[in-house]
């Protein structure tokens, strides 16, 4: 039984580990989209000069060696400095690529909902004071009006 | 209003940080530290100070440079020594192409490396090859932007040279 039950591992063990592999795998369609053509500057992807063409077989021979797409990145910007990468790296000035949209989307939120409770309140003072009670015969005719209606 | 002036800010800095560059004739040529193409360590221009310098920016998938190759090696075999070299520098292009490129061409003047592309910049560069022949004082006294070959370089960069073989 115990056998039964390590095979059974070895087997799971042997269908994953290949599955986990080939999952990190660096592909060339995919480090196309992530960085550029120094010399075109455009995404690698959409372009097709000499140089793109060196720098796609250059990633290619990269991915066949086995190395990952963290490794295949920092080897392109060894070779063509930070602006290979289509975003840049997270640090420094760079920091303001992520930073700018994120602050730019709290301002404009917050001046949204400043906006609109300011609507708000503006509208509310609009409102007309509730109607007087009728009165006299005017109450006289309402009450006879609703006795009619069995409510 | 702040992030509008922010977003402004950036933009200013993009277009100073981005903007024109580059030298002219008369101007002091940019002489920074770079990468050499073989053996490691840097090189740049400031160690030909007192040398006239034609500085050739090339690139190993660039068509006119494999054809101006041979004449700009010729040319350092006939006036190259201790009063002129030609100076090499592979612009944006993979430093094994770079390298392989050198020596299919049999180069024997000085290479180096500018990956990113930062002394093209410097210079003005809009493309390769480009050339700058910079005088002993460190100042670009002619430019071409494009390829030269023999004719040219015998006929506008040798009778600047000093006439005795440097």
């Amino acid at each position: 039984m115990r056998a039964r039950a390590a095979l059974v591992a070895l087997a799971l063990l042997a269908a994953l580990v290949p599955a986990a592999i080939a999952q990190e795998r660096a592909s060339l369609s995919e480090i196309e989209k992530q960085v550029m053509c120094p010399v075109c500057g455009t995404l690698l992807q959409l372009a097709d000069s000499p140089q793109a063409q060196r720098e796609k077989v250059f990633i290619a021979r990269l991915i066949s060696e086995g190395r990952s797409e963290a490794q295949i990145k920092d080897i392109l910007v060894a070779e063509y400095g930070d602006e290979v990468l289509a975003l840049p790296k997270g640090s420094g000035f760079n920091l303001s690529a992520y930073w700018v949209p994120i602050i730019a989307f709290l301002v404009a939120a917050v001046a949204l909902a400043i906006g609109v409770l300011r609507w708000r309140r503006n509208s509310g003072d609009d409102t007309a004071p509730p109607p007087d009670a009728p009165k006299g015969e005017d109450a006289e005719r309402l009450d006879a009006d609703l006795a009619r209606y069995d409510l | 209003m702040l992030a509008v002036l922010a977003v402004v800010g950036l933009l200013v800095y993009g277009l100073v940080s981005k903007g024109s560059s580059g030298v002219t004739v008369g101007e002091v040529a940019p002489a920074g530290p770079l990468p050499r193409l073989e053996g490691g360590g840097t090189g740049s221009l400031a160690e030909y100070k007192g040398r006239w310098v034609l500085v050739n920016f090339w690139a190993s998938w660039c068509i006119p440079c494999k054809e101006e190759a041979p004449a700009l090696e010729r040319f350092q075999h006939q006036y190259g020594g201790p009063k002129f070299t030609v100076l090499g520098i592979d612009s944006r292009d993979l430093s094994d192409d770079g390298r392989a490129f050198a020596r299919r061409y049999g180069l024997s003047y000085p290479q180096l490396r500018d990956g990113d592309g930062a002394a093209a910049h410097d210079y003005g560069t809009t493309g390769v090859p480009e050339n700058f022949l910079v005088d002993p004082t460190g100042k670009v006294r002619w430019l071409l932007h494009g390829p030269v070959d023999e004719e040219y370089l015998q006929d506008s960069v040798a009778p600047l040279l000093p006439r005795e073989k440097s």
